[in-house]
């Protein structure tokens, strides 16, 4: 086995990680982790009075 | 009160007011070198104002300086809210702001004396080296400390970018700077010849894809749902822009190197791997601009969306300037001539910049308790001037540098060269003006913004706010 061999094999290994990543994230069970991820950024923040008790803005 | 039930701003509002000001800083120096191409005699024969010395200042304090501390403050921002956690280790985060800030000092201070590695964007000699190294994995350490005890489940997607920049950071600038000591001030490269130039692009080109790229593109992914109020249009693209740009990025540094004693192989398998690196990139871009799909009326009436959507325009313009010119036939025109200069500053001004400050009007009242910033009509004069700026930059300098490619190449019958070196020059003059003119009406915008952020946050005691409890 010389050199090249291993450069094909790297570059099909590489090709099916690729492809398999595809799959990976349209999978349909990834869907619920994937849309109560991409609600995080709209959370707003709760203010705190002096207290320490929470306060909506 | 129990310090864990509320984040860590502090460190976040220090970072944000410095992006401000260090932005102001690092652009009037480019305004200044900007000026001396024009007007040589603005050095005024003194060597710490001359442009050798001036220039990587300007690059420096616009990179590392207010592009580093706005992207200090928003991961910290960020992952304290995405993760539903405090910043890990207080006096850690508040050692790396001061650190970062006497690096900063540092560097503004050895750059105009002449003490330099000479290697672009990683001038700093060897001791400030070791300090950024220090600073870096201090960083690195509260930021994967945070997400280690986040308390939802999933790692947003935004904190992969900004973890992706850290690490990355870290491993170039370590072995790029690997340098033995001659004196406090002086060292030589463990590299030599064209592994010491590969070396150099290899940081060099990473520092633009892992520094100006990955970690905008987290502030992206997390500001601009946030301003538009609806989730990034594709969580799923999200997951495979990130995987194929780190995955592509790092092999792209030889198109640094075309057409020099770098081998041959390795100069094509950089050029191919620029081309391939238009898919992720423009991936990216869309992603982030349909997020807006269905809210397009925002673009009338919020500047900050503004901002942050014409940032992902000029994101789209240069990552496909980029690989058009790491082609080795058009980099045979575009390299060595302002064409470089024009597409650095489309990307540097037009996406880093502009990202960073529709982020900051979207951050700096948050941080304060505040519904807005003091004034939404001067958030959209700052817009106009960012955009206007940018344009009259990126244009003359393409019509500069692509004269300049065409000039140096015309060659006459007998084998000479047609045009001489100060022939050359002297046709790019009209355009270093407008370049000059782009810059002061950028520049002008950033006075403005630094004005609105006095009024918004004088006199003004933040409120701390609470963890959220995970959902």
């Amino acid at each position: 086995m010389d050199i090249n061999d291993i450069r094909g094999l790297l570059t099909a290994l590489l090709l099916f990680s690729f492809v398999g990543l595809w799959i990976w994230a349209w999978s349909s069970r990834r869907k619920a982790d994937f849309d109560a991820s991409a609600a995080l950024p709209l959370e707003e923040d709760h203010y705190m009075t002096n207290n320490g008790r929470e306060n909506d803005r | 009160m129990d310090k864990t039930a509320s984040y860590n701003d502090t460190v976040v509002r220090q970072f944000t007011i410095m992006t401000v000001i260090w932005g102001i800083v690092g652009m009037l120096v480019g305004l200044i070198i900007a000026a001396q191409l024009m007007w040589p005699a603005l050095n005024f024969d003194l060597p710490f104002l001359t442009y050798s010395r001036l220039r990587p200042l300007h690059t420096n304090a616009v990179i590392f300086a207010f592009g580093g501390s706005a992207l200090f403050a928003t991961s910290y921002y960020v992952v304290q809210r995405t993760c539903h956690v405090r910043l890990a280790f207080d006096k850690l985060a508040s050692f790396t702001f001061w650190g970062w800030q006497v690096i900063i000092v540092l560097a503004a201070i050895t750059l105009p004396l002449g003490i330099t590695q000479s290697k672009e964007y990683a001038e700093l000699e060897w001791p400030i080296d070791l300090l950024i190294a220090v600073v870096w994995v201090a960083y690195a350490i509260v930021f994967f400390s945070t997400v280690a005890k986040r308390r939802v489940k999933h790692i947003y997607v935004a904190n992969w970018f900004y973890g992706a920049f850290i690490i990355t950071v870290a491993v170039l600038h370590i072995f790029n700077n690997l340098a033995i000591p001659v004196t406090l001030t002086k060292s030589y490269q463990i590299y030599t010849g064209v592994v010491d130039a590969m070396m150099q692009w290899w940081y060099g080109h990473n520092a633009v894809g892992f520094f100006l790229t990955a970690g905008f593109l987290g502030m992206m992914y997390y500001f601009v749902p946030k301003q538009a109020g609806r989730p990034v249009y594709s969580y799923r693209l999200s997951v495979v822009h990130f995987w194929s740009l780190i995955a592509v990025y790092m092999w792209a540094g030889p198109h640094h190197l075309h057409y020099t004693s770098l081998p041959d192989w390795a100069q094509t398998l950089g050029m191919v791997f620029s081309v391939v690196l238009l898919a992720p990139s423009w991936g990216g871009m869309i992603n982030g601009i349909m997020t807006l799909s269905g809210a397009w009326h925002k673009l009338r009436s919020d500047p900050i969306i503004k901002f942050m959507i014409v940032a992902l325009s000029f994101y789209g313009m240069s990552t496909f300037e980029g690989p058009m010119m790491s082609i080795k036939t058009v980099n045979a025109l575009s390299h060595y001539t302002e064409w470089t200069i024009g597409h650095v500053h489309s990307g540097a001004l037009g996406w880093v910049a502009m990202m960073t400050i529709g982020s900051v009007y979207c951050l700096l009242p948050r941080l304060y308790n505040k519904e807005g910033m003091y004034s939404t009509k001067l958030i959209d004069v700052h817009f106009w001037t960012s955009t206007i700026g940018v344009v009259l930059y990126a244009v003359s300098m393409w019509i500069a540098g692509i004269g300049e490619g065409l000039m140096s190449r015309q060659i006459n019958a007998d084998g000479t060269l047609t045009y001489a070196f100060v022939e050359i020059l002297a046709s790019k003059y009209p355009y270093y003006g407008m370049r000059l003119i782009g810059g002061v009406v950028f520049f002008a915008g950033m006075i403005i913004m630094a004005y609105n952020v006095w009024k918004t946050i004088a006199n003004e005691k933040p409120a701390s706010v609470a963890v959220m409890e995970p959902a």
